[in-house]
């Protein structure tokens, strides 16, 4: 006679492999991070010391590159917010048709992988009529652009997801019958309305330009991103150390994230 | 006022006055999006005195070109496997599997968070573990036994021609942010798989291949081709992590644009524009192949 499972000896066995699986992705996820952890505390031999995190917070280039990245990262969330809600704004009220059009641009750089892209951007601003990249600051609107251009894909969905919560058309209809003018609308009303969305875009947008290697270090500008590169080519224990201070930070724009409401974290892909 | 109405002019059901308030978007867009990409992808087309030919075409003749792509083609499609598959059994694990609560709690939030971890640092943290003198590896290789005179330390993986630095060790670092990517896109699919669904098929007499071949995967394919979609083009755009880990000693499609944006390594600028170009012929290629499949999984799920 053959065998019969009873359910409750199938079930068991489920379980049983349900948390082997489940141990073993805590095991990838946790082992590299304690790994990593341990190796930077031990640059003294033979004891347990914070000589390499000292030595990375005490090294003026890390200071300049973690500066330098986190106001580029201010000035595209703000650049990002200014291009966005308005735009969104304006697809909810007037031109739902141009959904499509706006879906599939905001889609484009995860088809488009980012060192094509900023070998594109080298070659169309490198040279007349709009050569951008001969003096730093102009080189800082051309990243600030590439930025707004690799955080699009999250910063548009972030905003169209606030703007689907709220009711565009009576607020507008509401704030216009009072007298409001178009700025004062969209600063005073929809705006704060939406809030919650656009600085969960910019957080993303946070963590996804404070470890972007690729437009930092093709247009030679001092990111915290070409910093560690060249620190890991150069040290052993230093660049562990980074490790954890980069994923502490990606922990604190995450987790900032997460507290703000929404289950569901968008991916960023940029900075690979 | 049936004039003025009249006057209108329209474009897709809306005033053309309407369309204008998308113009600063789309000037930025065509600014640093699509002008830039159009001017490499045409660059690809001309030769170096600007006259239009097919003949950049050859650079995929090359022999280190077409590694290139062999590798990156590799890598992007293993790590979506294996990344995919081993995502698959911890979203099951953490859902239909009942694993305890806190471990579904534990894993959903590191996923968000692993997924998110890339670039530089995370190659880092692979070598402070499984490099030459890693964490890990320091503690597999410490595992020694006496034999006779000496000892032998059987679990060192260097031993046995692991290498951190190589196609296998990047699988191995991709896959800390591929596999959470998977949890975090299936987790929901599963748990829209309905228990009156699995009873139904139990009570028409289907058996467990049954009711994941006829019901549960074909519910789920949208889903998967999607997760799959993503996994895959994540690998292959990635350079950051690939550079990072071995210093560009991968021959990757990115590695090798990179070299070219600083060097000029193919002696040709124009070969370089045909170079980036298939990268993104490929990515199209996936999106189009997702996008067909993808109808044909509705429409077979409206029948």
């Amino acid at each position: 006679m053959a065998q019969v499972t009873l359910p409750t000896q199938r079930r068991r066995s489920w379980r049983f492999w349900a948390i082997f699986w489940g141990v073993a992705a805590m095991l990838y996820f946790f082992v590299p991070l304690y790994g990593t952890l341990d190796f930077s505390l031990r640059m003294k031999r033979g004891e347990i010391s914070l000589l390499a995190y000292e030595i990375v917070f005490a090294d003026p280039r890390f200071w300049e590159g973690f500066r330098y990245s986190a106001i580029m990262a201010l000035v595209t969330i703000v650049v990002s917010a200014l291009i966005f809600v308005p735009t969104v704004y304006w697809m909810h009220l007037k031109l739902p048709q141009a959904r499509p059009v706006v879906e599939l641009v905001t889609i484009l750089p995860f088809i488009i992988p980012g060192v094509v892209y900023v070998f594109g951007l080298i070659r169309t601003y490198s040279r007349p009529p709009l050569q951008l990249t001969l003096q730093p600051f102009t080189t800082d609107i051309l990243i600030v652009a590439g930025y707004v251009v690799l955080s699009m894909p999250y910063m548009f969905r972030a905003v169209d997801v606030g703007m689907r919560s709220i009711d565009v058309r009576t607020l507008t209809e509401a704030a216009q019958s009072l007298g409001a003018s178009r700025l004062q609308l969209l600063v005073q009303v929809i705006l704060p309305n939406i809030r919650v969305a656009v600085l969960g875009g910019g957080l993303i947008c946070f963590a996804t330009v404070m470890g972007e290697l690729v437009l930092a270090s093709f247009l030679v500008r001092p990111a915290l991103g070409p910093y560690m590169q060249l620190l890991g080519l150069a040290k052993a224990y230093e660049p562990a150390a980074l490790a954890i201070i980069s994923f502490a930070l990606t922990w604190l724009s995450l987790g900032a994230l997460q507290l703000l409401g929404r289950g569901n974290v968008p991916q960023q892909m940029a900075g690979r | 006022m049936k004039e003025l109405r009249a006057a209108r002019l329209y474009l897709f059901g809306a005033p053309i006055w309407d369309w204008l308030g998308l113009l600063p978007f789309l000037a930025f867009v065509l600014l640093f999006l699509v002008i830039p990409s159009a001017n490499l992808f045409a660059g690809a087309f001309v030769n170096r005195t600007g006259v239009f030919t097919l003949e950049n075409i050859v650079v995929f003749g090359n022999p280190f070109v077409l590694r290139s792509y062999l590798v990156s083609l590799q890598v992007s499609l293993v790590t979506a496997l294996v990344g995919g598959v081993f995502g698959f059994l911890v979203a099951y694990a953490i859902t239909l599997g009942r694993a305890p609560g806190w471990m579904r709690g534990v894993i959903m939030t590191f996923s968000g968070l692993a997924a998110n971890f890339g670039g530089v640092p995370l190659a880092f943290a692979f070598i402070a573990t499984l490099g030459r003198t890693g964490f890990l590896t320091a503690l597999l290789k410490g595992i020694c036994f006496p034999a006779g005179e000496s000892e032998v330390c059987p679990f060192n993986p260097y031993d046995y021609g692991f290498n951190l630095y190589s196609v296998t060790g990047l699988v191995m670092t991709y896959t800390y942010f591929q596999f959470p990517l998977m949890v975090l896109i299936i987790t929901p699919a599963l748990e829209g798989l309905r228990t009156e669904w699995r009873e139904a098929c139990e009570s028409l007499g289907g058996s467990q291949l049954h009711y994941w071949r006829d019901v549960a995967f074909p519910v789920m394919m949208p889903s998967l081709l999607g997760a799959m979609l993503l996994l895959f083009s994540n690998a292959f755009g990635a350079y950051a992590t690939a550079q990072a880990l071995t210093g560009g000693s991968i021959p990757l499609v990115t590695i090798l644009i990179g070299q070219q944006i600083r060097g000029d390594v193919l002696n040709n600028p124009h070969e370089g524009y045909a170079l980036a170009l298939g990268m993104v012929v490929v990515m199209a290629l996936t999106v189009w192949g997702y996008a067909v499949l993808q109808r044909r999984t509705t429409e077979w799920l409206r029948r």
